[in-house]
């Protein structure tokens, strides 16, 4: 856990003084929600059952820029290779990424979150517990997934095309039933349906988070 | 003890190593020259666990025997690459490193290690606003915060300056008489013959000329190394 921390505190570190992930994963999301609500001026009164959509685009497009710089950031004055030659479990690298991954995706959804807000004039109190939790759970496998294919990725010529192009066929489970439990919070209020999509999110979020584990000590080494 | 047998590592249809072999003493330093591409970073990449070999093994066995899954940590490697976090500062640079090696990270034993290193003063700047002489410096105090028993050091020297080249022959002499282990790939022939008491060119993949420093001036092996070299 303590080697988790470690390689977690030390990205907070870096992106508290350069805010450089933060600031590109924002900028992107918000310019995303400006489009779309100029695109759907006209239907300003009836926006809502257009929003959960509309969200997780943004989350998913500013979610994938700050996973592409993850990585980057490690090869630049071979990094990785200094945290690769660590007698540790490699995996403390993926979790301690991850969990860094999933702390910056959900500052910016939450920014975000609130200007959608602005933006279409919606009223939200109490559903934003529900809210929460399957950003959470929609964000843990984004990143679950992202992480690994992040650390793909980045050993590539085409890096920054790579990662969208091979991220989002594999989590598109996830960002299905996020957007789904986020209708259902936003739109119907029958909080009893959440159950299926939040139990596909948590179990998709488990499996691919184990078998990432796994296959990241391997798609380290050239 | 480092062996390797019968190594080769085929990139495409580039073949950086073609079937090398080599055995290393414990104690033993090694100067490694050869041509630009000949195979020296992959040997030492190989090594380090960075690389898988296409074909062959290399196997590292410390002196103290260890768990195959530690040996990591009895290796040094420091190269061109420093494997710093330029918005880091050295302090939080070291202190990063030695949590993850399972080291103290308090500030008394990382400021003897930036000590030692020569960059007391300016252990609370970014590395970012370091030169590359003092950037190396500080990698070197990365590469041996755990006091590793072999060092594997591809072009140490790359961009230093006088003083810092000055103050890595020191230290570099020094690990050695301390027993230690060191693979330290080269351009320099002359720096090379003075520091190791092995001399080895890759040629092409292979170990074309394996010398003992002991049995030859440097004038000797100038010209075996100018031969294999043209």
């Amino acid at each position: 856990m303590t080697k988790i921390w470690a390689v977690f505190r030390k990205d907070l570190l870096i992106e508290l003084r350069t805010k450089d992930t933060l600031n590109s994963m924002l900028f992107f999301g918000v310019v995303v929600l400006v489009i779309f609500s100029f695109a759907l001026a006209s239907l300003r009164e009836s926006i809502r059952p257009a929003v959960p959509g509309i969200l997780w685009v943004a989350f998913a497009f500013s979610g994938t820029l700050g996973l592409n710089r993850m990585f980057a950031s490690e090869k630049e004055n071979g990094c990785l290779q200094g945290l690769l030659m660590l007698p540790i479990d490699r995996g403390a690298i993926y979790f301690g990424k991850m969990l860094a991954a999933t702390v910056f995706m959900l500052i910016s959804e939450l920014i975000m979150f609130a200007v959608t807000l602005v933006f279409f004039n919606l009223t939200v109190w109490h559903e934003i517990p529900y809210l929460i939790l399957v950003f959470l759970i929609g964000t843990l496998g984004f990143t679950a997934v992202g992480t690994l294919l992040s650390a793909i990725a980045v050993n590539t010529k085409l890096r920054e095309v790579l990662l969208p192009l091979i991220l989002f066929p594999v989590i598109l489970p996830i960002l299905v039933n996020a957007v789904e439990a986020t209708n259902i919070i936003l739109n119907t209020s029958d909080y009893g349906a959440l159950r299926l999509p939040l139990t596909v999110m948590t179990v998709f979020t488990i499996v691919f988070g184990t078998i990432s584990y796994i296959l990241f000590d391997y798609v380290l080494e050239d | 003890m480092i062996e390797v047998r019968g190594l080769a590592k085929y990139f495409g249809r580039f073949t950086a190593l073609r079937g090398l072999n080599l055995r290393v003493a414990d104690g033993e330093f090694i100067a490694l020259f050869g041509r630009n591409g000949a195979g020296k970073t992959t040997l030492l990449r190989i090594l380090a666990g960075l690389s898988h070999p296409s074909a062959g093994k290399a196997t590292i066995q410390p002196a103290g025997g260890v768990v195959p899954r530690y040996v990591r940590g009895c290796i040094g490697y420091l190269s061109h690459n420093t494997s710093l976090y330029v918005d880091l500062t050295a302090l939080e640079n070291l202190r990063f490193y030695a949590q993850l090696l399972g080291l103290p990270t308090d500030d008394n034993f990382l400021m003897q290690r930036i000590d030692q290193v020569g960059l007391t003063g300016r252990e609370q700047d970014p590395v970012r606003n370091y030169s590359r002489g003092m950037q190396q410096r500080l990698a070197l105090a990365r590469a041996v915060l755990h006091d590793p028993e072999i060092l594997l050091l591809d072009e140490p020297f790359t961009g230093l300056d006088q003083p810092g080249s000055d103050f890595l022959k020191r230290y570099l002499l020094q690990a050695h008489s301390g027993g230690k282990t060191c693979l330290m790939a080269i351009h320099d022939a002359q720096l090379g013959f003075e520091l190791a008491d092995r001399l080895i060119v890759i040629d092409k993949g292979v170990a074309a000329l394996d010398l003992a420093k002991s049995s030859l001036s440097f004038s000797e092996f100038k010209k075996q190394y100018d031969r294999v070299m043209q």
